[in-house]
């Protein structure tokens, strides 16, 4: 695993984003089981005491659950995920439609420059674009 | 929750001249602790009165609730910025010279460490590099059952690849019931590792915060705050 931190965020927040992003896209599946925080530390060259709160946060979240003995694990609940596939969605959006209004795009622009990158994009279709 | 090293008023001058000035701070087990100032700013001096080799001129030091003293200082495993080994010596050498002195020593856990730093057994001390010595410095200071580890500069001077593999070995060695503390003014490479940060500042504590909440009410990293704090 691979994250380039930005430092100046909470790194516990960068890594709770990175982890949703991995079960959004397939890599962690329903019920997978997670790494340790010590191995997980290790890895990403981070404090202990940072993953240990991610978990506890994700945790809180109900996207990882804690089986006692075994580990922790991804949830099994399809619709917590599709849960969190919204709600990162729901932040893309919101930054791109902001980002387009400051660039002085009005609600109309918008949805035909959006619908004109989808038609362009629609044909190549490569699901794996993330390394 | 019993602190593990806890300053209350403690002042050292040399002369007339202040080192440290009426500091005060309490750490609590488990943490790993960013000592950060610049050059001269009272980090040596603060790091060699925790390990109990230096007196305060005034004010008070507990470590684990006991005044300094022998049995504080078992306790205590410093890795102090000049190395404590002899150019005699083969790096089996200095490990036998540890497991003489310390009887918490785990010659184990040192042996482990010693292949995850590429150091070889037989090698002399003197022939090694600068980072070489450093990871050196550190087999020694982490391979001791400890309750707090004092390492100073442990990433002073080195490349970035030995810097790396200092921060891994720390992360993957250091015992989690006890305490970390590192000095160091490169604080932009290490600031992911600590739980909290306290910045000294000729010879003052200026702050002490968790790096998570720096990040999340100030909106900077450490490092860019460490640059303000301490800008001329």
């Amino acid at each position: 695993m691979t994250i380039v931190f930005d430092n100046n965020m909470p790194i516990y927040i960068q890594i709770m984003n990175y982890v949703k992003k991995q079960i959004i896209t397939g890599k962690l599946s329903p019920g997978d089981k997670i790494e340790s925080v010590r191995d997980l530390a290790l890895e990403l060259q981070i404090n202990p005491n940072t993953i240990q709160r991610t978990f506890q946060e994700l945790e809180r979240e109900g996207i990882v659950e804690t089986r006692r003995g075994l580990g922790r694990f991804v949830t099994s609940e399809e619709s917590t995920i599709m849960l969190i596939k919204k709600e990162m969605a729901g932040e893309l959006l919101e930054r791109f439609v902001q980002g387009m209004k400051e660039l002085g795009f009005n609600k109309n622009d918008i949805i035909a420059i959006v619908t004109d990158a989808v038609k362009d994009g629609g044909s190549d279709k490569h699901p794996d674009r993330s390394e | 929750m019993e602190s593990i090293l806890e300053l209350s008023g403690v002042t050292k001058s040399y002369g007339s001249k202040h080192a440290l000035r009426d500091v005060s701070f309490q750490i609590q087990p488990g943490k790993i602790i960013g000592l950060l100032g610049s050059n001269g700013s009272g980090k040596s001096t603060l790091m060699k009165i925790a390990a109990g080799l230096m007196q305060p001129s005034s004010g008070q030091l507990l470590v684990c609730g006991e005044p300094s003293g022998p049995r504080t200082k078992a306790w205590t495993s410093f890795m102090p910025d000049k190395p404590l080994t002899e150019s005699w010596m083969r790096v089996k050498d200095a490990i036998g010279f540890y497991q003489d002195f310390y009887s918490d020593f785990d010659e184990a856990k040192a042996n482990e460490m010693l292949q995850f730093m590429n150091l070889n057994p037989s090698d002399k001390i003197s022939t090694l590099s600068k980072g070489m010595n450093d990871r050196m410095q550190l087999t020694l200071a982490l391979s001791r059952n400890a309750k707090l580890y004092l390492l100073d500069e442990p990433i002073g001077g080195v490349d970035p690849v030995a810097r790396e593999k200092i921060l891994d070995a720390i992360v993957k060695y250091y015992n989690e019931d006890s305490c970390l503390v590192i000095s160091t003014h490169l604080v932009r490479d290490i600031e992911r590792i600590f739980d909290e940060v306290i910045f000294i500042k000729n010879g003052n504590v200026v702050l002490q915060e968790e790096v998570e909440t720096i990040r999340f009410t100030r909106g900077k990293s450490v490092d860019e705050l460490f640059k303000e704090v301490f800008a001329e």
